[in-house]
């Protein structure tokens, strides 16, 4: 019994339409029960071919991970592998088994006690560990049960997958070109699902509750990644109406591909730079794909975070060495750590702040974190070797940070120096313009730094006492604010004296009606995510400059 | 028998990727191989057991080697752990 024309609403985390069959991907439940065992002997030949198997799998999967993941996230199944090697393990399990238990309890039971050892041992990192033990144990009770694994490699055309959450390695063996949604349980905007939906322009809409008890294999969805809704089994006139969209959705996006090799240029000839902003390594292809010039902003954050530890210099160094590779010499800003008292990670200590968007956050963080600074700046450095590395400090405010930060960053040359290490030697150094003061001393500021971005989502909330989050206030934010305006202005003008360039990479460089003005304004260079880089480059395209700088010098007095 | 003391330098210890990396050239040799930390002996062939000793950076362990090819095998396993940089 299905349910028919039901909505369902959820997050929605990456924009387009989707229509087809659900597939959902249930997780086993992990008990066993205990059963006698009369022929101990064929027992055990069931486990040890249920290892064999398991083998199989994980040697298929690693490989495929391998291949779209890299060799890191591939390591993981190393360990799955290394498990079902476990003479200790092995032994246990054949143990119990001929004691007259059922290979599956047998498992079970093995499994546990060596997870609870591990759990024992108060590490993050072997929490995991034991993680993979419950994996690997839950892959042979399913094989045992003759439970087929969902092979989604070859899943039909004009899926809908439905999960609990997707992990890596479920993404990795996606042929995503058959997939038309994802719909998920847990996540939000930054998960694994929502960053790999939008960089294959999948629609996704996550965070929906109870999802895999309200949608049955083969019912008839459509998922819709503007509004964040679902539609389950609906009705004709529903279809046939998204079916328009849909072929609209497509329309617009064939007339996008058709300016990927355009130049951005404004009708009277002005160049702009368009780049992308990255939270992640797996965006790069995203980036690439839409034909950005560059990474206009990478964020380090995704590395701190859901961690006991920072990340250590070589696995800074690993992440950024790829980025460099994969842009192959196009510039790619990377940004330090831009964290504060907000994000909640434990290895800071950062104490509760009554206002942590006033705190102690970003560039304030990083200079009194010397040791954390010095790493992940070390690991940058040696990662410039790879391509055209800059890097940039968010939340500048006054003309000390830049000093300090800079003279860290000399510090930690002169370490790899002594180290033989080599790094490149004209890596340029840029700010964040995302708090008034910054836009105000910019004249100041651009004597000492090579290049400028202006992050508007923050420069707009500090220029005008508004949290956007706030309902009650929301109505006051306002992109177009002669104050905002002219700080970017003031931002420009002064950049431009001292023959550096301004980016914008917030949010408003994407918005199709504020493009006109940034331009206008005189910014060089535009920073938005992978998906909007086509539409921004239409919208350039279709303007006159010069018009538009008419119309943004009636914008600054505007009331 | 022959065994060998080694005092884990690196920073993750019989941690992380190093443990799998041991247990994966330990697994090689066709000796039984032991290790033993604070008077405990486990199986340097079990990945669970090793990582259930939880050894440290700093921590002191010995390697303990039975069987035909022992002699390379603690060579082989004392050079491994003594260049570990994981």
């Amino acid at each position: 019994m299905g349910v028919n024309n039901v909505l369902i609403k959820g997050i929605p985390v990456s924009e387009g339409i989707g229509l087809g069959r659900a597939v959902v991907i249930k997780e086993s439940e992990y008990k066993v029960k205990k059963t006698k065992i009369e022929d101990t002997g064929a027992e055990l030949r069931r486990f040890l071919d249920s290892i064999e198997k398991a083998k199989e799998q994980i040697r298929k999967i690693k490989a495929a991970t391998h291949e779209s993941l890299g060799e890191k996230n591939a390591m993981i199944f190393d360990a799955h592998l290394l498990i079902l090697d476990d003479p200790e393990f092995v032994n246990m399990v054949k143990g119990k088994i001929e004691e007259g238990v059922s290979a599956e309890f047998a498992i079970d039971e093995s499994a546990r006690f060596f997870e609870n050892i591990i759990l024992s041992l108060e590490d993050e990192y072997m929490r995991e560990r034991a993680n993979d033990i419950k994996d690997v144990a839950l892959r042979l009770i399913r094989i045992l049960n003759g439970e087929e694994q969902i092979d989604l490699k070859s899943l039909p055309e004009g899926s809908v997958l439905i999960a609990h959450d997707l992990t890596p390695s479920q993404t990795a063996q996606i042929n995503k070109r058959h997939v038309r949604g994802f719909v998920t349980e847990k996540g939000g905007k930054t998960s694994h699902t929502a960053i790999i939906a939008r960089t294959y322009g999948i629609p996704a809409v996550v965070g929906v509750e109870n999802i895999l008890y309200k949608i049955k294999d083969g019912d008839f969805l459509i998922v819709d990644g503007y509004e964040g809704v679902v539609y389950v089994n609906p009705e004709e006139d529903l279809i046939k109406e998204y079916e328009r969209k849909l072929i609209e959705e497509n329309r617009k996006k064939e007339e996008l591909k058709s300016f990927l090799y355009v130049e951005p240029r404004t009708q009277d000839g002005r160049r702009i730079k368009l780049f992308a902003n990255i939270a992640h390594i797996e965006e790069v292809d995203a980036a690439l794909k839409n034909g950005a010039e560059g990474i206009g902003l990478f964020r380090t954050e995704f590395l701190f975070m859901d961690r006991s530890q920072p990340p250590s210099e070589d696995e800074q160094f690993e992440v950024y060495k790829s980025v460099l590779e994969k842009m192959e010499g196009r510039p790619v800003i990377i940004r330090t750590l831009d964290i504060g008292g907000d994000k909640n990670i434990s290895y800071l200590n950062i104490d509760k702040e009554e206002n942590p968007f006033l705190g102690y956050r970003a560039i304030r963080l990083c200079l009194g974190n010397r040791e954390l600074f010095k790493t992940q700046l070390r690991a940058l450095l040696r990662a410039s070797i790879y391509g055209k590395l800059k890097i940039m400090f968010p939340m500048i405010t006054c003309i000390d940070e830049v000093y300090q930060a800079k003279w860290i960053i000399q510090e930690a040359k002169e370490e790899l120096k002594k180290e033989s290490i080599s790094y490149s030697q004209n890596i340029e150094i840029g700010i964040m313009i995302e708090t008034p003061s910054a836009a105000v001393i910019s004249d100041i500021l651009a004597k000492e730094v090579d290049f400028f971005s202006i992050g508007t989502n923050d420069l707009i909330q500090y220029t005008l006492a508004i949290d956007r989050t706030n309902d009650k206030v929301s109505y006051l934010y306002n992109p177009l604010h002669p104050a905002v305006l002219r700080l970017i202005k003031m931002t420009v003008e002064n950049a431009h004296k001292n023959g550096i360039e301004v980016s914008v990479c917030g949010e408003i460089a994407s918005n199709p009606e504020i493009v006109p003005v940034l331009i206008g304004l005189g910014v060089d260079e535009l920073s938005v995510n992978p998906s909007k880089i086509l539409s921004v480059k239409k919208r350039i395209l279709q303007m006159k400059c010069e018009e538009e700088k008419h119309r943004a010098e009636d914008l600054l007095s505007w009331q | 028998m022959v065994e060998a003391k080694v005092v884990l330098k690196n920073p993750t210890g019989l941690h992380a990727r190093s443990a799998s990396i041991f247990v994966t050239e330990a697994g090689k040799f066709k000796s039984d191989i032991f290790i033993i930390k604070d008077g405990k002996q486990v199986n340097a062939k079990s990945i669970l057991n090793i990582l259930a000793m939880g050894a440290k950076k700093g921590d002191e362990i010995v390697l303990k080697v039975v069987g035909e090819d022992e002699d390379k095998a603690l060579k082989h396993l004392v050079d491994l752990l003594e260049n570990l940089n994981e």
